[in-house]
């Protein structure tokens, strides 16, 4: 935290610079007057945010504050949920993922989810990967191959597993676990990767890898990621969105966030003060 | 005082599981010593290879085959009834169903399970039956056919019931994984919720046969009561159940060779239940920790 809070002069310029160009892009996602209701219990109050490509986006706030469920609305998980309802428009890439015509299925080849514990399937780490690409009908076995064996290697799994992709996901350990799940949701190469928590299951070391890959994977994914820990959010996002009771407070570059917060609740917030 | 009391309780709870473990002993017990006797007049190479089994006749034959061959004949065919549409029940019922639905359906399916089984063989002896030979007309009255169908009708519950279960087990985060991968309902419900869930499966499937081949009242009323080793399900044949009723029912002497039969025969059908269960236990313990 301190790092990024008092880095020099010279990371805030190339931090600036990418934002910058960034910026001349469209938005990736973009949302607008999002309100959700879960029966009558209204758990988003009319939010519009629009996230830049490949950038790192950390939403934050205490638990019931909605954040996860507005991170799931980017591919629709929340359709499973008894009693929801939506108003308000999400385009993703320009299109409306709401509207009626619109193929779920092919919404979440676009936009991969990482969960908050480490969900393998009951299957060898080969099929845990080669999954996503079965299902769409893919039979080229040597197209599935590749991409397995470049998405084990993108999450810096290959060394370790590359003698025993026959043994079950579940054999593995904790963050190995994690980092097999993000890698299931590289081969299907989505352009947009939300992760709910991805390490709040994790011990530190397995954490710092996870944070490590999420750097690295901002090159190529639009990443958006619920956390709570500040520290997270702080080393590894370009931009922080703060909630709170179902309202975005703010949203702004991390940097900002966490030096010069402009609402008194945010600071309340990022200083342990409440939470 | 109050030690006392729960000294007492303590100690009829004991009662009670010792009673039940004694019965149980005691019915293997005289199943044994009975089917000790009989073998010792009859050798065991005839009475697993002699392809007759007609005790009762003046010229006697004491192969199992043919009582076994019913058995597992009328027994496959419910299987083969029970398991598609018990499979198909369960994956629509823990996948596809609202949840009011399937708290509704789930005790009526069980219900199947509670039909007496005396009703099952008149309904398979008066209504399937005569509905069949519509289409067969070859179908004889008594036949392993309908008596099998509505076998497997009467099991469909413990398929559906505990397939459902074991489905319904599953963690949620694994269908959440499936669809967040861009998986439907179905691929997910087939390539991750039912291998995940397949131990569970077969435990019901086990169960079943388990069920089926111990099933009684219905193959005697329906599938006859001749001894016959053969695959055709159209002709009438007669399973060890049903064997053993007939000679129970019957006037055959006490402490005779034909008395013996039965228990030679009841040990028979003893061993093959009590090594599926005994699967099915197995299955059950090595793979229940999986999730937890």
């Amino acid at each position: 935290m301190e790092i990024t809070m008092e880095n020099p002069k010279k990371k805030d310029v190339v931090l600036d610079s990418i934002v910058d160009t960034s910026l001349k892009k469209t938005p990736k996602i973009e949302t607008k007057n999002i309100k959700v209701w879960y029966e009558e219990f209204n758990a988003i109050k009319g939010i519009s945010m629009s996230i830049k490509p490949n950038t790192v986006t950390a939403f934050i706030g205490p638990s019931g504050c909605g954040k996860s469920t507005f991170l799931r609305l980017f591919n629709r998980m929340n359709d499973y949920v008894d009693g929801f309802s939506l108003e308000g428009k999400i385009k993703i890439n320009g299109q409306n993922i709401y509207k009626k015509n619109v193929n779920v299925e092919e919404l979440r080849k676009e936009v991969g989810m990482v969960f908050q514990k480490p969900n393998p399937f009951p299957k060898s780490i080969f099929d845990n990967v080669a999954y996503g690409l079965k299902i769409q009908g893919i039979k080229d076995k040597q197209l599935i191959n590749d991409r397995v064996i470049s998405s084990l290697k993108q999450v810096g799994l290959w060394e370790e597993v590359k003698d025993d992709l026959k043994k079950s996901g579940l054999a593995l350990s904790g963050g190995q676990q994690q980092r097999l799940c993000i890698a299931r949701t590289l081969a299907v190469e989505p352009s947009i990767i939300l992760m709910d928590e991805p390490t709040s299951a994790l011990d530190p070391i397995s954490t710092a890898k996870i944070e490590e890959l999420i750097f690295q994977l901002k090159q190529k994914y639009t990443i958006v990621i619920v956390t709570h820990n500040m520290q997270q959010a702080s080393r590894i996002s370009d931009y922080t969105a703060f909630f709170y009771l179902g309202e975005l407070i703010e949203f702004n570059k991390t940097k900002n966030i966490f030096t010069n917060p402009e609402k008194k609740q945010t600071e309340n917030y990022i200083t342990g003060r409440f939470g | 005082m109050r030690k006392i009391k729960e000294l007492i309780i303590e100690k009829t709870l004991m009662t009670s599981a010792l009673i039940t473990i004694a019965v149980t002993l005691g019915i293997i017990l005289v199943l044994s010593i009975e089917a000790i006797q009989f073998f010792s007049e009859v050798s065991i190479f005839d009475f697993l290879t002699d392809t007759q089994w007609t005790p009762l006749f003046t010229e006697k034959h004491f192969g199992i085959l043919p009582l076994l061959s019913g058995t597992l004949l009328t027994s496959f065919i419910a299987i083969s009834v029970a398991l598609p549409i018990g499979l198909t029940i369960s994956i629509y019922l823990s996948e596809y169903a609202p949840k009011a639905f399937r708290k509704a359906v789930k005790p009526l399916l069980e219900l199947l399970a509670s039909i007496p089984t005396v009703v099952y063989g008149f309904f398979a002896l008066v209504v399937v039956t005569p509905f069949l030979q519509g289409f067969f007309p070859d179908l004889a009255g008594f036949n392993s056919l309908s008596a099998g169908i509505v076998m497997g009708i009467m099991i469909i519950p413990y398929i559906s019931s505990i397939s459902e279960d074991a489905l319904h087990a599953v963690p949620a985060s694994l269908r959440e994984a499936s669809y967040g991968m861009g998986a439907t309902k179905l691929q997910t419900a087939f390539k991750v919720i039912v291998p995940a869930a397949s131990s569970g499966i077969i435990v019901s499937i086990i169960l079943a046969i388990s069920r089926a081949i111990g099933e009684t009242m219905i193959v005697a009323i329906a599938a006859g009561q001749q001894p016959r080793l053969t695959l055709d399900p159209t002709v009438p044949v007669e399973t060890i159940t049903a064997y053993i009723v007939q000679v129970s029912l019957g006037d055959v002497q006490h402490g005779s060779l034909e008395y013996r039969t039965i228990f030679a025969a009841g040990i028979t059908l003893f061993t093959f239940t009590f090594l599926l269960n005994t699967l099915s236990y197995r299955i059950r313990k090595k793979y229940q920790e999986k999730y937890e």
